[in-house]
């Protein structure tokens, strides 16, 4: 039986179109994870000898301290990265496997997640290094079992966070109270938490205690979810109560504003686009790193325009780039009911153009560091209307990701988003205005820097008709690869 | 109103559509049956603009589909879920197509009056993104979508498929007023051979991409259909 689980699971592994379909990717992918490998490996090796040298202190004692952070670190990752099981067993349940198999099939599917086994490669050289420095080898080697027994029980806290939501509410509410009283030394949980660990290590055999934590988590996890694993109860998908919005005010904006209110409708309602919104609206303190002197090598000037580019564009930069891939779901009714590309692609103009504004006058806080830092955000705003408004509009055009609205996997990074056009586009959105900037403020000074920014986005602002058509141009060409790209979901 | 010249479409050397001729009259309540890989979805797909024709061109009202987009102020379609806007709710969807073909929300709501009895009381003033409605009621929403704006051609895929029994009958009336409507060409497929004998005029048999049966419906036209369909079980039998 976990035969026919696992030769499911391998086929849907290499058959997915995601992964089947390019390449370069898989290469991008694979080279990654050796990168990963090698330098948590390395890292293994090195850790004692970088700490006993630099620090002068107990190895040991050391990674136990910082342990309870490394966790912690570990399960954001996990939350925001690792895929969960449950979702592929709707088909499984018809068939004649016992539901228990079931269950433990996708719960220890988890298991062998890269999430998990990265950590093995940290642990075992550190671990052979300190048996190599005349450790004792029991200690040692319970002490890491202690440890992985810690990481998968991250693993089944992982499957817990994303499955309950009162859950997910308490752990966050825990950890963020927890790291206010830290900050405020108040209360300083790793105090006690470095004891602990430490004592993993002096007394080995307490390693029954993280085991017997893992192996609860496990059993939880598993009651959890057979007894959820009904249609109606864990595999169903959450249904929200609809509410219609008529959004009369943005008549104004004649033909496109049929658009414009599917466009804001589309962000209201969907997970996905929820986050990336948010996500948009922490560029905003980007510049912080830049303006506040934080960093030093921030400090010299191309940065400045570097900086508010961002601060100003993430919105721009976070949907403008997935411009049609928003309507994946729905692109052959949008290509073929009378809808005008003109109009299409003018709503998200104006979109980006509104959330531009909205961001620069939010950004208006960083008058605190100065006008002049306030100044470099406005014009790296007119440059983001003028010239990279239509750059992301131009690259989206070939990125042929569909987009699942209703879930936020895959928000962090979409890797099939990186190609060789997009990537080439980057180079008018980032590094011409930081050198058109450096040209002026190395001749003459910053103003010049900053009036021929301008003078480049207004520039881009008067095309606006001439490279309209050729987008459009791009789209139409694009069409029906796009189409045949956004029929293919996982 | 639709002419096809030549059209053919082909995947890596296979070809799924080879279609010579074929002209449909403005008007024309046009029936396309076939089982599952004769072409049908792929013809429409094709009349849409959907997908790239391998040679040949469809002619919508004299307009080059794939030159221009000139036909789409006229003709609409449902093929399958991708036609609908999962985020909102029927009547935004509604308003939203409404107001694409020129339609403001009076229009749409004088429209919707009339497919009350075919709505059933489950599309309209509930409280469900479109996304959230089940498979039968998604499809209602979908084909009365395509007929907002009086539209000259409409294309319905499978349109009787998930309906149940009351709504398939319903739907049958519906189509059937077409029929004194000299304006609007109607083209539809469907598995069910007596729906199509009912409501179209003419019947096209489609298997492996060409049309091997081009019917005027009539009283025997049923029983040549199911002759047809049944020919390959019936042949062993009879050797």
């Amino acid at each position: 039986m976990i035969k026919h689980f696992i030769s499911l699971q391998w086929k849907s592994f290499v058959r997915a179109a995601s992964f089947s379909s390019n390449l370069a990717i898989k290469i991008l992918l694979g080279f990654f994870a050796l990168y990963m490998i090698a330098s948590f490996s390395i890292m293994g090796g090195l850790a004692y000898y970088l700490i006993e040298e630099n620090l002068q202190m107990e190895p040991v004692e050391v990674i136990n301290r910082f342990l309870i952070y490394y966790l912690v670190i570990d399960l954001f990752f996990r939350y925001l990265l690792q895929k969960m099981p449950v979702v592929n067993i709707k088909p499984l349940l018809y068939l004649p496997f016992k539901k228990s198999k079931i269950v433990q099939f996708s719960l220890w599917k988890t298991a062998v997640s890269f999430f998990n086994i990265i950590h093995a490669f940290f642990f075992i050289p550190f671990g052979i290094v300190l048996m190599m420095n005349g450790y004792p080898p029991l200690q040692v080697i319970l002490w890491v079992v202690s440890i992985y027994a810690l990481v998968y029980c991250n693993n089944f806290i992982n499957v817990f966070l994303n499955g309950v939501d009162v859950f997910f509410y308490s752990f966050i509410s825990l950890v963020a109270a927890l790291g206010v009283l830290h900050y405020y030394d108040i209360f300083d949980v790793t105090v006690y938490i470095h004891p602990i660990f430490q004592a993993l290590y002096d007394q080995p055999l307490l390693c029954i205690i993280p085991i017997g934590l893992l192996t609860l988590l496990y059993y939880s996890a598993f009651r959890y979810f057979k007894r959820h694993l009904f249609l109606d109860a864990g595999l169903a998908v959450k249904q929200q109560e609809a509410t219609a919005e008529n959004m009369d005010w943005l008549n104004r904006f004649g033909s496109i504003s049929v658009f414009l209110k599917n466009d804001i409708k589309l962000i209201k309602r969907n997970k996905r686009s929820k986050t990336t919104v948010f996500m948009s609206f922490l560029f905003i303190f980007y510049g912080l790193l830049f303006f506040t002197g934080a960093l030093e090598v921030y400090e010299a000037p191309p940065w400045r325009i570097f900086a508010a580019i961002f601060v100003t564009g993430g919105f721009l930069f976070s949907f403008g780039q997935f411009v049609p891939s928003w309507d994946s779901a729905y692109y052959p009714l949008m290509m073929s009911q009378n809808i005008r590309y003109r109009d299409y692609l003018n709503s998200k103009w104006w979109l980006m153009v509104m959330a531009t504004v909205v961001t620069t006058i939010l950004a208006s806080f960083y008058l605190y560091f100065g006008w002049e830092v306030y100044l470099a955000i406005i014009v790296s705003a007119i440059y983001n209307i003028g010239v990279n408004s239509y750059m992301v509009l131009w690259g989206g055009a070939y990125v042929k990701t569909p987009i699942d609205l209703t879930s936020n996997k895959k928000a962090f990074g979409d890797s099939q988003a990186f190609n060789a056009k997009t990537l080439l586009l980057t180079i008018p959105k980032l590094a011409i205005p930081v050198i058109v900037y450096v040209i002026g403020h190395y001749t003459v000074g910053p103003f010049l820097g900053y009036a021929l920014v301008v003078i480049a986005g207004m520039l881009g602002f008067a095309f606006k008709e001439k490279v309209f058509n050729k987008i459009e141009k791009v789209y139409k060409a694009e069409k029906y690869k796009t189409l045949a790209a956004y029929k293919q979901k996982n | 109103m639709i002419r096809i010249e030549n059209l053919s479409k082909k995947y890596s050397g296979t070809t799924v559509l080879s279609i010579d001729n074929m002209e449909i009259p403005k008007g024309q309540i046009f029936g396309l049956v076939g089982n599952n890989g004769a072409g049908k979805t792929t013809l429409f797909s094709l009349l849409l603009d959907l997908i790239q024709p391998s040679s040949g061109f469809v002619l919508n009202n004299d307009i080059k589909v794939d030159e221009s987009e000139d036909w789409k102020p006229f003709t609409s379609a449902f093929i399958d879920e991708t036609f609908l806007i999962g985020y909102l709710t029927p009547e935004e969807y509604f308003y939203f197509i409404g107001e694409l073909r020129g339609q403001n929300k009076e229009d749409v709501d004088i429209m919707l009056k009339k497919f009350e009895d075919f709505f059933h009381g489950e599309i309209l003033g509930g409280k469900k993104y479109l996304r959230d409605l089940s498979k039968g009621n998604q499809k209602k929403a979908g084909i009365v979508a395509s007929f907002i704006g009086s539209p000259e051609v409409i294309i319905l895929d499978e349109p009787f498929a998930n309906l149940d029994p009351t709504t398939q009958i319903r739907l049958k009336k519906i189509i059937n007023e077409f029929r004194d409507d000299a304006d609007t060409t109607v083209l539809i497929s469907s598995h069910d051979l007596l729906h199509v004998t009912e409501v179209c005029e003419r019947i096209v048999v489609l298997d492996k991409g060409i049309n091997i049966k081009d019917i005027r419906t009539s009283e025997a036209t049923l029983k040549e259909l199911e002759a047809f369909f049944s020919e390959e079980i019936l042949a062993p039998v009879a050797k």
